[in-house]
């Protein structure tokens, strides 16, 4: 089962990518899309990634988890609707919209897992206002710039409580 | 009633859209340093696969879908070719 | 022109909404792309495009078409997952590049690389 498909979560989701690409649950293009998605999953074993932690499929699935999921999805959500109302108000130079200047940021992390700091990178990319900019392997700190910077030491809180501490529940 | 709300929306939407492109067309010519023209023209694809959505609302036809779809997955590929050129000089190492 | 004559009128409202608050965002941020100050600044623009805006576009095109076809359209997804997992990619590379280049001429305007043990690139 396991050199057969070797990554079960990203065939499903290819499978289901075919699927809604030819807009159809007829029996061809479920064996189609399924031949492809089996036949991928080889191409990314001759990538070798690096395996992130030992879950197995029942632990990656466990109730619980996928709670801590869609927690995660939601304050995303929530998080990209807020910030694009506090960029677009920085853009538009509304009165009152602006406290502070750009500027970069120094955050150190916990978190070692690649796949959770990639998921990091691109939540916080994602939210307009901060971008992620480098991670230092050997210090474990991450260069963040953020327009509107109110004082360094509450965006070092907002992303080690709000984001690190989710993230680390999921991938650690 | 809903076609005539409907056709103005996608009219203004358009407006818009077009209003939208013309900003990162300035940025693309004007610079100043190479990667922000590299950042608009990232803008200009995510727009103009925008533009082809609402024209595939104000003919009714998914095929526009499709170039949608084209033009967001070639516009990342060519953004990140060029990210990787400014960094390095060259595309492939 | 327009397919829309038989839309009824409840989805026909938020079709609407959902077009031209997703071509004003577009709208604001590229704007955003033209007036901010630096490209440090600017880099946080198209996020707002590329997030919301093409989002509800996305959202709109498939109220529209899975009333028009009464049947779920729901193929726009595919675009708004493609969109979400590549911005955060082309912003990290671009900035990243810009600060490579920011820092291979001395600028004084970014952070520079952290002192001992220097990374080398």
């Amino acid at each position: 089962m396991r050199r057969l498909l070797p990554y079960p979560l990203l065939a499903a989701a290819l499978l289901l990518l075919w699927l809604l690409l030819q807009e159809s649950l007829s029996p061809a293009a479920f064996v189609l899309g399924s031949v492809l998605a089996v036949a991928c999953g080889f191409v990314f074993v001759a990538l070798r990634l690096p395996r992130s932690g030992s879950r197995t499929l029942a632990m990656r699935f466990a109730p619980g988890r996928l709670m801590a999921l869609a927690a995660l999805l939601r304050d995303v959500a929530v998080e990209v609707l807020r910030s694009n109302n506090a960029v677009a108000r920085i853009i538009l130079q509304l009165p009152g919209a602006r406290s502070g200047r750009s500027g970069f940021v120094v955050i150190p992390l916990d978190m070692r897992d690649p796949y959770g700091l990639a998921a990091l990178a691109c939540i916080l990319t994602a939210t307009p206002g901060t971008v992620w900019v480098d991670y230092n392997a050997a210090r474990g700190t991450m260069l963040l710039h953020v327009l509107d910077m109110i004082d360094e030491e509450q965006w070092v809180r907002i992303v080690k409580d709000k984001w690190e501490r989710q993230l680390m529940n999921l991938f650690e | 009633m809903s076609a005539t709300l409907l056709g103005w929306a996608v009219l203004a939407a358009q407006i818009m859209l077009a209003a939208a492109m013309a900003c990162p067309l300035w940025r693309v010519l004007r610079g100043p340093r190479a990667q922000d023209r590299v950042l608009a023209l990232d803008t200009l694809y995510v727009i103009s696969a925008m533009l082809l959505l609402v024209f595939g609302i104000r003919t009714g036809s998914t095929h526009y879908f499709e170039a949608a779809l084209l033009i967001t997955l070639l516009g990342f590929v060519a953004t990140a070719a060029l990210a990787k050129f400014l960094m390095r000089g060259e595309v492939i190492e | 022109m327009m397919a829309a004559a038989d839309l009824p009128l409840w989805a026909a409202v938020p079709v609407a909404l959902l077009l031209l608050l997703g071509s004003g965002l577009a709208l604001i941020g590229s704007i955003g792309l033209m007036r901010l100050g630096g490209f440090y600044d600017r880099v946080h623009a198209p996020a707002v495009v590329s997030t919301l805006g093409i989002g509800s576009v996305l959202l709109g095109s498939m109220l529209y078409f899975s009333v028009l076809q009464t049947r779920f359209v729901l193929h726009e997804i595919l675009i708004g997952a493609f969109v979400v997992l590549t911005t955060p990619v082309t912003l990290m590379l671009l900035t990243r590049a810009a600060l490579y280049r920011d820092r291979r001429d001395g600028s004084d305007e970014v952070p520079p690389l952290p002192d001992p043990p220097p990374r080398d690139e």
